[in-house]
């Protein structure tokens, strides 16, 4: 039996290995990279039969063809695009075989930025530190997915699933939950960042969401570079605030108004420059459920 | 304890400490100390006045944290000698900062015993605390657009050696061909945070 490899014919402005990314190196200033929209990826592992860890492709704005020598079962998710099995149309979010030689097309999505493309045994590229995904500020892991590479595809271990639970529609507030630093800020950060009506900026990437809007006020002055995490809200000193995504560095040097809530961070992988950002401020917990 | 313990969205919390060098010594010793209390945490990064924990309940941390006890500014690690050829585009103007000749500037990098207080700007990039704070140097006005990998250079009170070729604005006062960073090695840093380094010129 022919052993499966993804043979890429045409990329569109960037296809991406990903898989949960790489834990345990911020120390040594290794970003953590990993899917940007982790449901979408793991909805297409589930699809296909992989366990969670399994690594895709993400695919930014379709246009994605592929080939398999072997027949395969594959999975695409995330942002809506046309798909084609050998020129005939085939049905997102589900499983779907292709058979032997067959071609797979991504269309371009009218809506949202990322579709995952997940194949049964997962793309089997050799692990850089723990990990496949491919980490756009430092470098670490494999090269971006070009034409005419050959992707091995790993053994298939589970049951394709005939049909899986979709995810709600793109329309929740992205809730922000409170960050270190509140002697940079005024006392009502949060509600500000709340009540100002945000723009996704034209530079925002896999390091960082742009938010541009009425300058966020902060104090003055540098602070000593310190740990990051996923979905800090950065204020450089102009006060347009920058979300950090999945390749962010391990450290940095803004003061942080606030935290994406983890389950929300999806939303902003979906969003195109020019799209509004709605930020809420969740009531703050009891204190007596706090303990 | 030694500092304040801030929460950081849901499952991470920022520690305060005095000095970077505080901060590797809390590091090294939280990792050990989470391991042996069954304390998951995902990173702990130490910077140069906090130490990150992320992925963690904070919780437990806490509990964990108060067996910390504030120490002298001494860490533990790696002891590493690099060979340096100090021939750097920048020892000139780091001996007129100075007020000494050329050859002052190497007896002086020489005679400390630095210490890798943290990673960051690339993976493998020490920030390498123990130069006299007198003996601080400003950045360039102007970045260089492309620093070759091993050049050993000073910003602020900092010594750095380049792990990659990258962009960099601090002063360039030699070179070495050690590897900084090397994925197949374990741990792939050389100059991971707590590790001794002296510099030795060759």
């Amino acid at each position: 039996m022919l052993s499966a490899a993804l043979t890429v014919l045409r990329t569109g402005p960037q296809v991406l290995v990903q898989d949960r990314g790489r834990v345990g190196y911020a120390h040594l200033g290794v970003p953590r990279a990993g899917v940007l929209d982790a449901p979408a990826a793991a909805l297409a592992n589930r699809l296909v039969g992989n366990p969670p860890d399994a690594a895709v492709l993400e695919v930014l704005l379709g246009a994605l063809e592929i080939r398999t020598e072997a027949p395969c079962w594959v999975a695409v998710t995330g942002a809506r695009v046309p798909l084609a099995v050998a020129g005939t149309a085939a049905a997102h979010t589900q499983a779907v075989r292709l058979p032997a030689g067959a071609s797979l097309a991504l269309g371009t999505p009218d809506d949202g930025m990322r579709s995952y493309l997940a194949v049964a045994g997962g793309i089997d590229v050799a692990p850089v530190l723990g990990s496949r995904s491919t980490d756009t500020l430092a470098g670490v892991g494999p090269a971006p997915v070009a034409v005419g590479d050959v992707l091995p595809v790993g053994v298939a271990s589970g049951v394709p699933a005939a049909l899986d639970t979709p995810r709600p529609p793109r329309s929740d507030p992205v809730r922000v939950l409170p960050g270190p630093h509140r002697d940079w800020f005024d006392a009502d950060v949060r509600a500000r960042l709340a009540a100002t009506p945000w723009t996704v900026g034209a530079a925002s990437d896999r390091v960082g969401l742009r938010l541009q809007g009425e300058p966020l006020p902060r104090n003055d002055g540098e602070l000593p570079s310190e740990g990051m995490v996923l979905g800090a809200i950065q204020v450089p000193p102009d006060g347009q605030p920058v979300v950090l995504l999945a390749d962010h560095g391990p450290t940095g040097g803004y003061p942080v108004a606030g935290v994406v809530h983890p389950d929300d961070l999806w939303q902003l992988a979906q969003l195109r420059p020019g799209e509004r950002v709605i930020l809420h401020r969740p009531a703050d917990r009891p204190a007596a459920a706090t303990r | 304890m030694s500092g304040a313990v801030r929460p950081y969205g849901e499952r991470a919390a920022l520690v305060d400490v005095d000095s970077a060098v505080q901060a590797a010594a809390l590091a090294d010793w939280a990792r050990a100390a989470c391991r042996a209390a069954g304390v998951r945490a995902e990173e702990i990064v130490p910077a140069a006045r906090t130490v990150l924990f992320d992925g963690v309940d904070v919780g437990r941390l806490v509990e964990v944290l108060e067996g910390w006890r504030r120490r002298s500014a001494t860490v533990a690690g790696a002891f590493v000698e690099v060979p340096v050829v100090f021939d750097g585009p920048d020892l000139a103007e780091v001996a007129a900062h100075w007020g000494v000749a050329q050859q002052q500037v190497v007896a002086r990098l020489t005679s400390y015993e630095l210490v890798s207080a943290f990673c960051g700007f690339a993976p493998g990039f020490a920030y390498l605390a123990g130069l006299p704070e007198e003996l601080a140097v400003p950045r360039l006005e102007t970045p260089r657009q492309r620093v070759e990998p091993g050049s050993v250079a000073l910003a602020g009170e900092w010594c750095g050696i380049y792990p990659s070729a990258s962009p960099g604005g601090w002063r360039i006062v030699g070179h070495t061909d050690v590897t900084l960073w090397d994925v197949e090695r374990d741990p792939p840093a050389l100059l991971g945070p707590g590790t001794r380094v002296v510099l030795r010129a060759c």
